[in-house]
């Protein structure tokens, strides 16, 4: 196999990858707030539920977790698996997970907020809602980002997961032409291209937080 | 009318009584000062007032409509929706903290809240706020952002921030408790010149010789009760143990 070929092969192992990424947060990041707000509820049972949906994500490898999504529908039910499953399996078991530790990111920030924000905005007229989102959840979104960028980028290492249920993503296909041409350069090629993914990460995830350093 | 009536008021914390069977009344454009020693139940009352605590008996009204009261079942009635919101703009309140908003600028601490609460016209409202930061002395701070702002600055936007939303009653919940004598004397200055918008004002504060100076009324608390009220003169001169022995700590 030339080198040319196995790069292109790599290339659209790359986008998979990518592709699992940006989906995964496009759902697990809003997922994760209502998540929280579960877990913050007055209402006991679905606040217990929330607890243990959160102690099973986090407590059970991601690994065994895309497997039974992937698995379950037809053991459980007897349901077809198609190929087209395989992508939504590993998008849903990615962004169940991630919402659970993205929750007790935001749980973590929304609960550090000093009540006298409520105060004044319940005194200035804002309702609930208003409250929440133009005065707490700004706030909270600058309290949180380290921790926020810190999953974001083990995120990128864990699409590699995803070999497990042999989709076609950048770690799969590397560990396949290793196998077939027994070389070490895809291993390479896939080393630097999560190392370099996960640069680009850092250095956007900086600027963001740059540009909310305007006020403490 | 009085706009602000507070009638057997009452409020425990847990077995706590911090407020017992207070009640006190506001007239329109009348400046109120209630004083006492730390733990009196003063904050309570305000917050009672402002409804940032439920009351436990009694019965609160502004405008002789009722806000807040409390059934002889026990149960707390507190107004919903277009009654609640038009009770709520009768009063502002001052917060000892400030409370700024840190990731908007003065000029939307000020305008965000008439603008999109109160659906007013925004030019207006921006032009309203530019006369309150000039009257509060801050004409040169419309951009900046309060982490940039000196405590007193603070003070004097949330003063300002209160008064865009055109109340009829201003509470201060010791206003200058958070500030060294310098700054209190920037935030007490701009409470006297509100006098003459002849919006009422209830002030808890530590703050003697300011009460007595501003002041209409004044009510002296202690021990979650009202010990003494009358005019300045009255209350300061009263031949009232209690009083006399509170005043003489701040006079040492």
């Amino acid at each position: 196999m030339s080198l040319s070929v196995m790069l292109s092969q790599l290339g659209s192992g790359m986008l998979k990858s990518m592709g699992i990424f940006f989906l995964t947060l496009i759902f697990s990041l809003p997922l994760g707030l209502l998540v929280s707000f579960g877990r913050m509820s007055k209402n006991a049972i679905l606040r217990t539920i929330v607890k243990i949906y959160i102690s099973i994500m986090r407590g059970t490898p991601l690994m065994l977790q895309l497997l039974v999504v992937y698995f379950g529908p037809y053991f459980l039910f007897g349901m077809n698996i198609g190929g087209s499953y395989r992508f939504t399996a590993i998008i849903i078991g990615f962004s169940v997970n991630y919402a659970a530790y993205f929750a007790e990111i935001y749980r973590s920030g929304i609960e550090s907020m000093p009540v006298g924000q409520y105060e004044a905005a319940k005194m200035l007229g804002y309702s609930k809602g208003k409250t929440f989102f133009k005065i707490i959840l700004p706030q909270v979104i600058k309290r949180i980002l380290p921790s926020i960028t810190n999953e974001v980028i083990t995120l990128v290492k864990d699409t590699s997961l995803s070999f497990a249920l042999a989709y076609a993503e950048m770690f799969t296909i590397a560990k396949q032409i290793a196998a077939k041409e027994t070389s070490f350069v895809p291993f390479i090629v896939a080393a630097i291209f999560y190392y370099i993914f996960n640069l680009v990460v850092a250095l956007a995830m900086e600027r963001i937080e740059k540009k909310l350093s305007y006020y403490q | 009318m009085k706009l602000l009536e507070m009638k057997h008021i009452s409020k425990n914390f847990d077995d706590l009584e911090v407020i017992k069977d207070i009640s006190l009344s506001v007239e329109e454009g009348e400046i109120l000062s209630i004083i006492g020693p730390s733990g009196s139940g003063k904050s309570t009352l305000l917050r009672c007032a402002t409804m940032l605590e439920t009351i436990d008996s009694g019965e609160i009204c502004y405008m002789g409509e009722r806000a807040a009261w409390v059934t002889p079942e026990g149960k707390k009635v507190y107004p919903r929706g277009e009654t609640a919101k038009k009770i709520h703009s009768y009063f502002g309140l001052v917060f000892q903290n400030f409370n700024l908003f840190p990731h908007y600028s003065v000029m939307k601490n000020i305008t965000d809240a008439p603008i999109h609460n109160q659906k007013r016209n925004k030019e207006e409202v921006y032009e309203e706020a530019r006369q309150l930061l000039a009257k509060m002395g801050l004409s040169d701070k419309e951009n900046a952002y309060p982490c940039q702002l000196s405590g007193g600055q603070c003070q004097r936007v949330a003063i300002a921030r209160a008064l865009a939303l055109n109340p009829k009653i201003l509470f201060f919940d010791e206003p200058t408790s958070a500030l060294d004598p310098e700054l209190t004397g920037e935030v007490l200055k701009v409470i006297k010149s509100l006098a003459d918008l002849h919006i009422a004002m209830v002030i808890v504060t530590h703050e003697m010789a300011f009460a007595r100076d501003i002041s209409d009324k004044i009510i002296f608390m202690d021990k979650g009760v009202v010990a003494l009220e009358g005019t300045p003169g009255e209350v300061f001169e009263a031949d009232h143990d209690r009083m006399q022995e509170f005043l003489g700590k701040f006079r040492r």
